[in-house]
């Protein structure tokens, strides 16, 4: 929690798709600060607002939702967070509420839950360029009266209009603690919220607050009974008995919410908004062009390939320069530490070396947030989700659950964290389950490495695209059975709802795409990144030590005719073949040999399980050192190529044969080989027993799965 | 009387019932959807479910299952304009 102890807190509140993170982005200036509230792994975003005259005050961005009462995790942290439940987080001092300036009756619903809280409120009626394009004309004015005098500010995040005037009608909000009007309930409603406030105070010990009390009586669901400690016992026959009181009143309980709060509405409305002659806007019409029945699939489809040809292609040239940059590096510190074998060592290959494998694969992570930032803000990402429903529905997954999947090629931590808007928790669970099995970024080196160095080589570039295609969509072949067994099988999962809105398309803007994939991409660095360095340099020093002169002496006196260059890369190799990790993987490789895997490819699949990509640096070291190049991919493929079996009954034929090859990759594209990954799986699944489960279900299938490939593949080739 | 499910692509209907001890129901609710609500089926997902259904200026996603218990009245007074698209 980095909320500082004095000053104001603001909670910027609204349903999705009403540019309340542009607006956020807008007010706070990007002086932000990402944390996570305790216990979940929603992520706790906020900033410091500046209201003018002096006044700062902190802006806390919670998740956009429909209605307080909440069905996923997401929306628990935003009735907790305004209710001030949340452990070491503070009640907010007033609350923005954002609202779509188009849809004034379905946005003011959650107004009107919000009015119960009785916090001062500011009324931000966004988009309201849009809603005057479509020809709305809305008296502000006459609104603010109705709901009882709250500042309402017509703006355009997008453009960046009214924001200022966000900032005075705050100032002005948090002095004279402006409320939003509420509903009247109908007696009898109004006299069984009584009977549950007083009811749940008394076995609570503390006050009840009103709006606690409709949760209780209006929420199918206990969680804020649990909250409060209200048990069950206790709870259960006032709830029934002032349910009956509601009943007999005309409403069904379930639906009196809604009911008395949008009627509330209509009335409130009326004569607010003006409907003049305006263009209908152009959702529909690509819609239309979009979610066609022949052509929606088609160009989802398209879209999707183009989405990662762009990103490979793309990423090719910053990946370039950063690989030249590695080696210039490399070149720049060695010489130097040319006296201290070992510290040149450590520096050169390890950290430089390393660290610079990892860099690599930056531009493409970086691309891919890029492009789901683009997809997610234009309003296509939910039209993905409608079109995919039906494929994911049967295995018990949703359309909801394609977002978390397809971020998954990017990266699995961020698309865990992503399966929270999900709402069922088994569908969640079910969802976060498979998410590792998609073929993320940093699966990508691994097939780079493979295909560029064997089969665009020998079978053509054609080949090599068809591979790596394949090989992104071997992870989703085992994920959706996967899926299906586990949900219906395993957690018996009851068919989900799905509810989703289809949201006006528009223009995504360019510093809200651009911040959020910076946020990702930082966060995945220093996540991720802070492991790969530290294996880095444990496989270094593995491979490394012990470093006893006796074998140099051994292979001098063993090969006295060699030139020095040759001689050297000789006595490279036979420290590696000493070093722990040789000795290690070599004792550990007769359980790859069913796969095709060498010693050497084993401490590589050994090295990686903390982080798969470290494979690429792994190689380099156990062939490249190993064999006297320098660790730059050209050498380490050529160091691939050549290398043949030494002994046993595949000795003398290439080790990378297409067999190993294909092996290689898919046991890169099933295996469980991400430290991040599981612990974040720990965390978002309340515990390791998934965690493990889902790292010994795929080590084991990835190990099974490439047995299989290796062996077919070897006898058919 | 017809369930939603039935509804062809473009055709309007008046909500008339629907089951609010259902949570897809109440999603529904808190979106606006309330009895006496006029709805209008848009179109199905290319492989026929979902179902989008656009009422008070939205326009929502739900399952084929899920619009089986949502009970339209199709003769009922509808606008024959289109509602204003969002």
């Amino acid at each position: 929690m980095s909320a500082p102890d004095t000053g104001l807190l603001v909670a910027l509140v609204g349903n999705p798709n009403t540019g309340k993170s542009t607006l956020f982005n807008a007010l706070t200036g990007l002086r932000q600060r990402v944390g996570n509230y305790p216990g979940v792994t929603v992520a706790r975003k906020s900033g410091t607002c500046d209201l003018g005259e002096g006044q700062k005050v902190e802006l806390v961005d919670l998740p956009g939702l429909y209605s307080l009462s909440a069905a996923s995790p997401d929306e628990q942290v935003v009735t907790d967070a305004l209710a001030g439940n949340i452990a070491g987080d503070r009640r907010p001092d007033a609350v923005l509420l954002v609202v779509d300036a188009t849809n004034l009756l379905r946005n003011l619903f959650l107004a009107s839950q919000v009015a119960e809280l009785g916090l001062p409120v500011v009324l931000v009626l966004n988009q309201a360029d849009v809603a005057k394009e479509q020809g709305l004309r809305i008296d502000t004015d006459l609104l603010s009266r109705r709901l009882g005098g709250v500042p309402v500010v017509l703006t355009s995040a997008w453009k960046g209009e009214g924001v200022a005037e966000i900032r005075r009608a705050l100032a002005r909000a948090l002095a004279e603690k402006t409320q939003l009007a509420r509903v009247a309930w109908p007696a009898e409603i109004a006299r069984a919220l009584g009977d549950v406030a007083a009811a749940a105070s008394a076995g609570t010990d503390r006050a009840v607050s009103a709006a606690d009390a409709q949760r209780l009586l209006f929420d199918a669901t206990p969680s804020t009974a649990e909250r409060l400690g209200w048990s069950a016992a206790a709870r259960d026959k006032v709830l029934r008995s002032a349910r009956d009181r509601v009943r007999n009143a005309g409403y069904n309980p379930m639906a009196a919410e809604p009911l008395v709060h949008y009627a509330h509405l209509r009335a409130l409305l009326d004569g607010v908004v003006a409907e003049g002659l305006g263009k209908a806007g152009r959702t529909a019409a690509v819609d239309r062009l979009l979610l066609h029945r022949v052509l929606g699939p088609v160009l989802f489809v398209g879209i999707m390939l183009g989405f990662f040809a762009s990103v490979f292609w793309l990423a090719k040239f910053p990946m370039g320069w950063i690989q030249s940059g590695v080696d210039a590096l490399k070149l720049f510190v060695a010489p130097p530490l040319e006296p201290y074998p070992m510290l040149q060592s450590l520096l050169a290959d390890g950290i430089v070396g390393g660290v610079g494998a990892f860099l690599t694969f930056l531009p493409q992570i970086l691309i891919l947030f890029l492009f789901l930032g683009v997809l997610e803000d234009s309003g296509y990402m939910a039209r993905a989700a409608f079109i995919m429903d039906r494929l994911f529905s049967w295995c018990g997954l949703n359309g909801k659950s394609f977002v978390p999947m397809l971020s998954g090629f990017a990266c699995a931590i961020p698309s865990l964290l992503s399966t929270r808007t999900i709402e069922d928790p088994k569908a969640r669970l079910a969802t976060a389950f498979v998410v590792p099995f998609m073929s993320c970024s940093a699966r990508f080196p691994v097939y780079a490495l493979m295909c560029g160095a064997f089969i665009g080589p020998l079978y053509g570039a054609g080949w090599e695209s068809v591979v790596m295609v394949a090989m992104h969509c071997v992870g989703l072949l085992f994920a959706v059975p996967t899926a299906f067994v586990l949900t219906r099988l395993v957690l018996k999962v009851k068919p989900q709802p799905f509810v989703l809105e289809l949201p006006r398309y528009q223009l995504p803007k360019p510093r809200d795409v651009l911040w959020r994939m910076w946020q990702n991409a930082a966060e995945f660095v220093s996540k991720a990144g802070t492991v790969i360095f530290a294996i880095t340099i444990v496989v270094w020093a593995l491979s490394y030590f012990p470093r006893d002169a006796a074998v140099a002496e051994r292979v001098r006196a063993a090969s006295p005719t060699l030139s020095a260059d040759a001689l050297r890369a000789r006595i490279q190799a036979a420290y590696v073949e000493q070093s722990y990790m040789g000795r290690f993987g070599k004792a550990v490789q007769p359980a790859f040999d069913p796969l095709g895997f060498d010693w050497k490819i084993t401490v590589g699949v050994l090295a990686s399980f903390p982080a798969r990509e470290v494979i690429v640096s792994t190689l380099g070291v156990t062939y490249s050192v190993g064999e006297g190049a320098e660790a730059d991919s050209q050498a380490l493929r050529k160091a691939m190529q050549d290398a043949r079996w030494p002994e046993g009954p595949r000795a003398g034929s290439p080790i990378f044969s297409l067999a190993a090859v294909l092996a290689l990759m898919v046991f890169f594209a099933l295996c469980s080989q991400c430290g991040p990954t599981v612990a974040t799986l720990a965390q978002e699944t309340g515990g390791w027993r998934w965690a493990a489960l889902s790292f010994g279900y795929m080590t084991l299938l990835a190990w099974a799965v490439a047995a299989l490939v290796y062996q077919v593949v070897s006898r058919l080739a | 009387m017809t369930p939603l499910s039935q509804l062809l692509p473009g055709q309007f209907g008046k909500l008339a019932s629907l089951n609010p001890e259902r949570g897809v129901d109440q999603r529904l609710m808190a979106l606006g959807l309330l009895p006496g609500m006029v709805l209008k089926l848009i179109r199905k997902a290319p492989l026929g479910d979902p179902l989008a259904i656009e009422f008070a200026g939205q326009v929502v996603s739900l399952r084929l299952a899920e619009a089986e218990n949502l009970i339209v009245d199709v003769s009922a007074d509808c606008p024959i304009q289109r509602p204003r698209q969002p």
